[in-house]
């Protein structure tokens, strides 16, 4: 059968399962949303407000369930909007095919209208990239890039194809999807004398990231935990992974980590680090961190082996691989005193409030928890919110809190709820953002609207641009250089102008009022929450520090 | 953290020959702050397939992480250290010295030693090419330094293993 470019990419995706992409039409892309139109019974297209949110909705679509997320943009200023997504995906080793229209081909290297030579400007933010301008290319390209996208560590693929391919027409094969690259296998000596050094330690504790996330390994984890009988923390890659109120969940590590977490690392004898990467929001002075301890690294990437802090064991491959081939070599040891040590130390909290404020970000999130169910998908845009977020937050899923983590993308929010409100329709998604972030980004209500997603935002209305203006307050003598904007946003009525609902909430009974209406809402409703500018998110250890260096009040 | 002991290595990689691929690998050395001392790009008996050959000065840290970043790019098919003493290094230098008459014949017998030879010769100005190790090219720029150097080519190292069993196998290169 013969098909067009454009076809032949919709026949691809259909058999990768494909049933819902996200994107932006423009003129080189005009064949693909023809063929998009064609299909439309079989692919759901979602058209977004710009397309860092189309790029942004693929890539919560993925976190919240699974799939890889497809994003279509047009050539020039369509694909250079992508960039910020693609780089977020990048940075969270995220799986996402963008799918890129440029100019026909006889126009390349021309300086078309609308031609940007896009797989040069997203080389070092994606895995790979292909630029087709032979139609004998297509199907092989877009089957390898899912392949490279979900294979070892995982992340963007970007294909770029030129105008005339995607009306060109060539004789479609059906195929099927290709299989994974193999994952690098460990050899069992190298576990053996992991195991060894477990066996021997008083003190592990585990510190996990997203490899557990991305090898779907979180029960393994949680039985490896009860096995070798330690305490553990996550990054914010991986919060989820062991139940909020688990004794073993030391909490959030860092920067912004608890003090639990952070006291116990610096104790600890031995840190088994489980698909984390020791970034310098985790080991802060890469010299001083777990400097007790001996140090095994276990990721799927061996780059990530002695990239950021010198371990004393790595072992390369897949989370849940390692953790089933070292179970039957862990011996029972009793180290109760240990582990209660750590849970004792979660008694003590940093989390000062401004004491004349009426609503408190703390409130905010409880009150949001308490009246959402154990289903319901938390996504966070960047900033003081995020930090918030993952430190009140009861959730116990990983799919069920979305957050950019590496590049840490302010606007990523509304889009990622966007995505996996699309790809969860039965599930509540709470978007929380700051009146920063959600400044940026804020245009894609249009979309919750049209797609009638009952998201619900809060938004953490300090007036400032918290994050920066705590480190100035901090850091630079309250010298507040460009974080005190004035705005006068009316959120109520911004929200009503977009066809969304708006609430204002000044008290935590306001907020509760607002928040019980906002859950009877069919489509989205936006919550305003005003807080004070001067509540600073803590316990915080300065860029550089160490757990002495630790703010906590 | 990491020791100082800077090591020069020589890393053979095999990539797809395709476009943009050193484009790929030159944006990765960018991007993660490696500094490469030279680059060489050539065919290989396999149409497919392209050798790049680059000399690295660093740490054994940051050897490992060239090695294990540029590894992950789709377009490389094998990398691997060229080691010292089980594999040949050569370069080639074009050299144009400014030389009459009174300097031609001891720079003949200069290049004479080193077995370069001169290519190019007019009254006023001659070219030496020469190909050897790294070192030999070094030593000879030593004792051209005494005269009037106009312009000076090297085209940095390319280098192949001695021993049978490494990896290009499936090239045979």
């Amino acid at each position: 059968m013969k098909l067009t470019g454009s076809q032949i990419v919709m026949e691809v995706l259909l058999e990768h399962g494909v049933d819902t992409v996200f994107g932006y039409p423009g003129g080189t892309a005009l064949n693909n949303y023809d063929a998009l139109y064609e299909y439309s019974d079989r692919i759901k297209h979602v058209l977004t407000a710009h397309e860092q949110g189309a790029a942004h909705a693929a890539d919560g679509y993925y976190r919240a369930t699974g799939k890889t997320g497809v994003v279509f943009a047009t050539s020039g200023p369509g694909a250079t909007n992508l960039v910020t997504g693609i780089a977020t995906a990048f940075m969270d080793s995220i799986p996402m095919v963008a799918i890129t229209a440029n100019v026909p081909d006889p126009l390349i290297g021309r300086d078309a209208f609308q031609e940007i030579y896009i797989t040069g400007v997203t080389l070092p933010i994606t895995k790979h990239s292909f630029f087709i301008n032979d139609i004998e290319d297509l199907p092989g390209a877009v089957r390898k890039a899912f392949r490279i996208a979900n294979s070892g560590r995982k992340g963007p693929v970007l294909i770029d194809i030129t105008k005339d391919v995607t009306a060109a027409e060539m004789e479609y094969k059906p195929g099927k999807p290709l299989p994974l690259d193999k994952y690098p296998k460990a050899r069992k000596k190298e576990i053996e004398e992991v195991a060894k050094m477990i066996n021997k330690a008083e003190r592990p504790v585990v510190y996990y990231g997203g490899g557990v996330v991305a090898s779907r390994a979180e029960k393994e984890l949680n039985a490896f935990l009860d096995l070798i009988d330690a305490p553990s923390a996550y990054t914010l890659m991986a919060a989820g992974c062991v139940g909020n109120e688990d004794h073993r969940n030391l909490g959030l590590i860092g920067m912004h980590g608890s003090i639990a977490a952070n006291r116990a690392i610096d104790r600890a004898d031995l840190i088994i680090a489980l698909g984390t990467r020791f970034s310098d929001r985790v080991a802060l002075n890469p010299d001083k961190w777990a400097h007790r301890a001996k140090k095994v690294q276990v990721d799927i990437d061996r780059s990530e082996v002695d990239k950021n802090v010198i371990v004393d064991k790595a072992v390369v491959t897949d989370i849940k691989e390692f953790i089933n081939t070292i179970t039957p070599m862990i011996k029972k040891k009793d180290r109760s005193e240990w582990v209660a040590q750590a849970t004792e130390w979660k008694k003590k909290r940093g989390d000062a409030q401004c004491q004349e404020a009426q609503l408190h970000p703390k409130e905010i999130v409880d009150i949001a928890c308490d009246k959402t169910d154990n289903e319901t998908i938390y996504v966070t845009d960047v900033g003081q919110h995020q930090m918030w977020a993952a430190q009140y937050l009861k959730h116990c899923n990983t799919q069920h809190f979305i957050t950019s983590g590496g590049l840490g993308t302010m606007g990523y929010g509304y889009g990622a709820a966007i995505g996996a409100q699309i790809g969860c329709p039965d599930k509540r998604v709470v978007h929380f953002t700051g009146d920063g972030s959600f400044h940026m980004n804020m245009n894609e209500a249009c979309t919750a609207v049209s797609e009638n997603l009952p998201i619900i935002t809060v938004i953490f209305d300090n007036k400032v641009l918290g994050m920066v203006y705590q480190w100035q307050t901090a850091f630079y003598g309250r010298r507040f250089s460009a974080t005190t904007p004035d705005r006068k946003t009316d959120y109520v009525k911004v929200a009503e102008g977009f066809g969304a609902k708006g609430y204002a909430a000044t008290t935590p009974e306001e907020f509760e009022k607002a928040f019980d209406a906002a859950l009877k809402n069919d489509g989205p409703s936006w919550i305003a929450c005003s807080i004070a500018a001067e509540e600073r998110v803590l316990p915080m250890i300065p860029s550089g520090g160490g757990i002495e260096d630790m703010i906590i009040g | 953290m990491a020791e100082k002991n800077y090591k020069r290595e020589v890393i053979s990689i095999l990539v797809d020959n395709e476009s943009n691929v050193l484009a790929r690998v030159v944006s990765l050395f960018g991007r993660r702050g490696f500094n490469i001392d030279s680059l060489t790009v050539s065919a290989t008996n396999d149409p497919k397939l392209s050798r790049i050959t680059i000399v690295f000065t660093g740490t054994d840290n940051a050897l490992h992480q060239i090695i294990t970043q540029t590894e992950k790019l789709e377009v490389v098919r094998d990398i691997f250290t060229l080691g010292r003493d089980d594999s040949i290094y050569r370069e080639l230098l074009l050299i144009k010295l400014r030389a009459d008459k009174t300097a031609r014949t001891a720079i003949r017998e200069i290049t004479d030693i080193y077995r370069g030879r001169i290519v190019d010769l007019s009254k006023s100005s001659l070219i030496i090419e020469m190909t050897g190790a790294p070192g030999k090219i070094d030593a000879f720029m030593e004792m051209m330094n005494c005269y009037d150097i106009v312009e000076v080519c090297r085209t940095g190292i390319t280098g192949i293993g001695r021993d049978l069993t490494v990896d290009d196998e499936p090239c045979k290169a």
